[in-house]
């Protein structure tokens, strides 16, 4: 059976969405529970730790530029560098390093 | 726009700038895998303005380009994209339980990693105009990546696509960073995440879980233990804040 692209693009478009409006939509209220409360509060911590690492290491053309931008962007971080600041020099050393290594 | 949402979506716009650059230098690689899919530019478009989900969009391709039904897509969104559930449950305790309901389809639209991590830093109530802000720059690159990977494929040299990338993960660490700094069991938390993951990236058997599930799991795992041991009270909040 021949599939219709659109509908493809409609239905990953569609199940994503019900998947990020669903909890903003339904949970309206403060949630009282302490632990779920705290639980919700740790969550974006952990999810992007989890995903910043291993990842930023095979993000780049080699191991070693990767971990020079997580090490740079950990220490701008630490001693109160702006998100555009961190962003744009973790950037920055990449590509320097790239430029050199490669 | 009234003035405290206006200066709202302008700080948005600016942090916004680096997530679009990455944004634009990642869907470039999307756009090809659209492109093999046998997507046009249009359809791309279309895809990535919609879904604005990488993994989930890299995947969906993929069962465009095998022909699987479109069942096996739901499911396959379901899967991969389900961490911006816990996202979304997250986010929902950071808007004032007032706020209009169309702010909040709106705003779900624009859940990414990186909008969602953004937003999270604000220590209190969040302004949707500040999400705003950063949706309006970073869909359109996004969206446009996508477009010119189909149209002209990477045009873009290696050592400006890798750079780019890393800037996401950057932004990652100014947002997880500063209040590790601040909090000892946030600290803790960060480390043994950033273990955990890669654990469970490198060991056998495990490391064959993708990493949507792997991100899901551990982020239930680590902050379930964490809520139980470490109960949060309103004060520490402003605090780690």
């Amino acid at each position: 059976m021949q599939h219709n692209p659109y509908i493809y693009i409609a239905v990953m478009a569609g199940v994503t969405y019900l998947i990020r409006v669903l909890p903003l939509t339904l949970i309206r209220k403060e949630i009282k529970n302490k632990t779920i409360r705290s639980f919700l509060y740790y969550v974006p911590y952990v999810t992007l730790a989890v995903m910043t690492f291993p990842a930023i290491l095979d993000a780049t053309g080699s191991v070693w530029s990767g971990a020079a931008a997580l090490i740079t962007g950990i220490l701008l971080a630490w001693y109160g560098s702006s998100l555009f600041q961190v962003a744009v020099i973790s950037c920055a050393v990449v590509f320097v390093l790239e430029w050199f290594l490669c | 726009m009234n003035k405290e949402n206006a200066v709202w979506f302008r700080r948005g716009m600016k942090n916004g700038m680096p997530i679009a650059l990455g944004y634009f230098a990642v869907s470039f690689t999307l756009g090809i895998a659209a492109k093999q899919a046998g997507l046009h530019a249009v359809q791309g478009a279309l895809a990535s303005a919609t879904t604005l989900a990488s993994a989930g969009q890299f995947a969906g391709f993929t069962v465009i380009a095998t022909g699987a039904t479109y069942v096996e897509m739901a499911v396959m969104m379901l899967v991969i994209n389900a961490r911006y559930l816990l996202m979304s449950c997250s986010l929902s305790q950071k808007l004032d339980p007032d706020l209009p309901f169309f702010h909040r389809l709106i705003l779900s639209w624009g859940i990414t990693d990186e909008i969602f991590g953004v937003a999270s830093s604000i220590p209190d109530k969040l302004n949707p105009f500040y999400n705003y802000g950063m949706m309006v720059l970073s869909i359109p690159g996004w969206t446009l990546g996508t477009v010119l990977g189909i149209v002209v494929g990477n045009i873009l040299p290696i050592h400006v696509v890798n750079a780019l990338g890393v800037g996401l993960y950057g932004m990652f660490l100014a947002i997880i960073i500063p209040p590790a700094r601040k909090n000892r069991v946030i600290a803790g938390l960060v480390a043994v995440s950033m273990a955990a993951s890669f654990a469970m990236a490198k060991l056998p058997v495990l490391s064959g879980i993708s990493s949507g599930i792997r991100t899901i799991i551990l982020t239930v795992v680590i902050a379930g233990i964490a809520a139980v041991l470490f109960p949060v009270s309103e004060e520490d909040k402003t605090h780690a804040a």
